[in-house]
């Protein structure tokens, strides 16, 4: 089945390639709506962005394989990211990640078995200064305890 | 030497610090770029900034007015102004503060470098990550624009100025300057060679300057108060290092956050009278003074400096706790200013383990361009990797030495050495913790990073 994208999206993107001077600088942007649709880059939406941008498929994939924040595979509902780098983990991200994965019931770079969560952890989020901290899809939770890990966990699960 | 500013800081905190409206009456914003359009020439301006010595906040250094004054106007293709906030170096986290809470100074400082430079599009490059920060830049070009400031004639002047906000998608290496046009360009973020530097190729391959979020938000204040009283601001104004600058504090101590104070604050004086001491009131291991490629300082490590001529002369003898932090002074002390955010590791720590969560993160983030770099990187954590298993011979941990060195200088990048420093840092300061590990005197399973 072919990718295409819902009519206010599609108005988002004739927006976006005013902000440039080549199409193919719109690629990353477009992605990110593509995936805020789809969930994960599918080979679907390689083709459509090729399509759109005038761009061989070859690059699209090349740029989707380059950033840890596009998809390559589906994930859950919901994305949870911990920060493990060193300034997280001096105020205990290892506490944290242990919970989540405890919580969950799996490992990170998994999902539940019920597709609502996936748990990853992260390289620095420039949240140092309140760590140990993750983000929630768009939020940033900080100053974590593992009660407050729990907290977050529940409500996201309902 | 403390010294405390409000000039990014004084709209922290305040009910709707971050709108148009708080931003004009608590620090008269927007009146500064009026009056550089009004009244200056774009050279008088590039001279102006000169004066300032602002040192680039991102963490070469490099002093932006003459950066800016590398522009040179082409006959046929426009020039643009790129503004970095790829914030990820770990332990970074002052350019957040700024998008979150005061994004106007973000915006009127990109006005006044568009006109600076020649350019009439400023691209904004926040990581994908920051989601407030993209909402409350975007936020702040929209109130700009619906009172003139921004658009086809800001303040009434026929010079056109746009700002967009460009985000990645998680990369760290977005953060050096090419990658980000690359990435800008809709590439994958690898580095390009240098030259063409961005002033002669950059965007689209035109005319670009390319200055950290900090830089850019601080040239609206320099400018206000002239940017001569501005580079007095700073503690080494004598030795080119101006103005005020974000400092942020983080692992363990106390009271972790980020800090506006004059340039030239000690170590000592971060930890103990920002900071609020070390927790549990334990002694400081090491610091990594800015950002996780800056190779550690320990606090026995004296400043060397017998030369009447050396800048660091009147510290000589001293601790380097108790050396203002700055661009060149953290250079003569064998390590770099970098972003400026400090790390502290409490005694207790395994700097081991330490070093094997950095060359985790250098593993995943390195590129893979160039080879010493993406196999180097992954050699050097699958080494540790072995020493912390009790698995590695003591040939192995003097090759840790050969690998770091053999990447040193020989990528197109900095990233290279972003890897190395901090691997030698660590291997030549903490040299006995690593010998205990091969003697297995010491074991995985006891060693922590958070002591309690």
């Amino acid at each position: 089945m072919s990718f295409a994208l819902t009519a206010d999206r599609e108005q988002k993107l004739a927006e976006l390639l005013t902000r440039y001077s080549t199409k193919m600088a719109a690629c990353i942007p477009l992605l990110h709506l593509c995936q805020e649709q789809n969930g994960w880059v599918s080979p679907d939406v390689v083709d459509f962005v090729a399509r759109k941008l005038d761009l061989p498929p070859a690059h699209v994939q090349g740029v989707v394989t380059f950033y840890s924040l596009f998809n390559q595979k589906p994930v859950g509902k919901h994305q949870v990211w911990v920060c493990r780098t060193l300034p997280c983990a001096l105020r205990g991200a290892g506490a944290v990640l242990h919970q989540c994965e405890k919580k969950l019931g799996i490992h990170a770079g998994e999902t539940t078995s019920d597709g609502k969560i996936t748990l990853r952890t992260a390289e620095c989020l420039a949240s140092c200064g309140t760590a140990p901290m993750m983000q929630v899809d768009q939020d940033y939770f900080e100053n974590l305890t593992t009660a407050k890990v729990d907290e977050i966990l529940d409500r996201l699960r309902k | 030497m403390i010294k405390r500013t409000e000039f990014l800081s004084k709209v922290y905190g305040l009910a709707n610090g971050h709108s148009l409206d708080v931003y004009e009456r608590e620090v008269a914003g927007y009146a500064t770029a009026r009056n550089v359009l009004t009244s200056m020439t774009p050279q008088q301006v590039v001279d102006e900034a000169k004066k300032a010595n602002l040192r680039g906040r991102g963490g070469a250094g490099f002093p932006m007015g003459v950066k800016w004054s590398f522009m040179r106007p082409h006959p046929t293709k426009p020039s643009y102004l790129v503004i970095n906030a790829d914030e990820g170096e770990p332990g970074t986290h002052k350019d957040r503060t700024i998008m979150e809470w005061n994004p106007h100074s973000v915006i009127e400082g990109c006005i006044i470098g568009c006109y600076a430079i020649g350019a009439h599009v400023a691209y904004i490059y926040v990581r994908d990550e920051l989601h407030l920060s993209k909402a409350r830049l975007w936020g702040a070009i929209a109130e700009a624009k619906a009172k003139g400031y921004l658009g086809a004639t800001p303040f009434g002047k026929a010079y056109p100025v746009e700002v967009y906000v460009h985000t990645g998608a998680g990369a760290y290496i977005c953060g050096e300057e090419t990658a980000l046009i690359n990435s800008l360009e809709g590439k994958r973020g690898e580095p390009r060679l240098k030259p063409p530097f961005p002033a002669q190729a950059g965007v689209y391959g035109c005319p670009t300057t390319v200055n950290n979020l900090e830089t850019i938000a601080a040239v609206p204040s320099a400018f206000r108060m002239g940017c001569d009283e501005f580079s007095k601001l700073s503690a080494l104004h004598a030795i080119n290092d101006g103005g005020f600058r974000l400092y942020g504090i983080n692992g363990h101590v106390k009271k972790p956050g980020v800090v506006e104070l004059g340039v030239g604050p000690t170590l000592n004086e971060l930890i103990y009278d920002i900071g609020g001491g070390v927790t549990g009131d334990r002694k400081v291991m090491c610091v990594i003074p800015g950002g996780s490629s800056t190779p550690v300082l320990r606090p026995e490590e004296t400043v060397d400096a017998p030369d009447e001529k050396s800048p660091l002369h009147a510290w000589h003898g001293k601790s380097v706790f108790d050396v203002p932090l700055g661009v060149d002074t953290m250079r003569g002390v064998g390590t770099m200013l970098g972003t400026c955010c400090i790390t502290v590791l409490a005694e207790g720590t395994c700097p081991v383990l330490a070093m094997h969560n950095l060359m985790q993160f250098y593993r995943h983030e390195s590129c893979g361009q160039c080879t010493p770099c993406r196999e180097g990187g992954a050699w050097l954590l699958r080494t540790v990797d072995k020493l912390l298993d009790n698995n590695a011979t003591m040939q192995e941990l003097d090759q840790l030495h050969d690998i770091a060195n053999n990447i040193m200088g020989n990528t197109i990048c900095a990233f290279g050495e972003g890897t190395a420093m901090p691997a030698l840092g660590f291997l030549k300061k903490f040299r006995p913790e690593f010998e205990a590990y091969v003697r297995g005197e010491r074991n995985r399973k006891d060693a922590t990073l958070t002591p309690s």
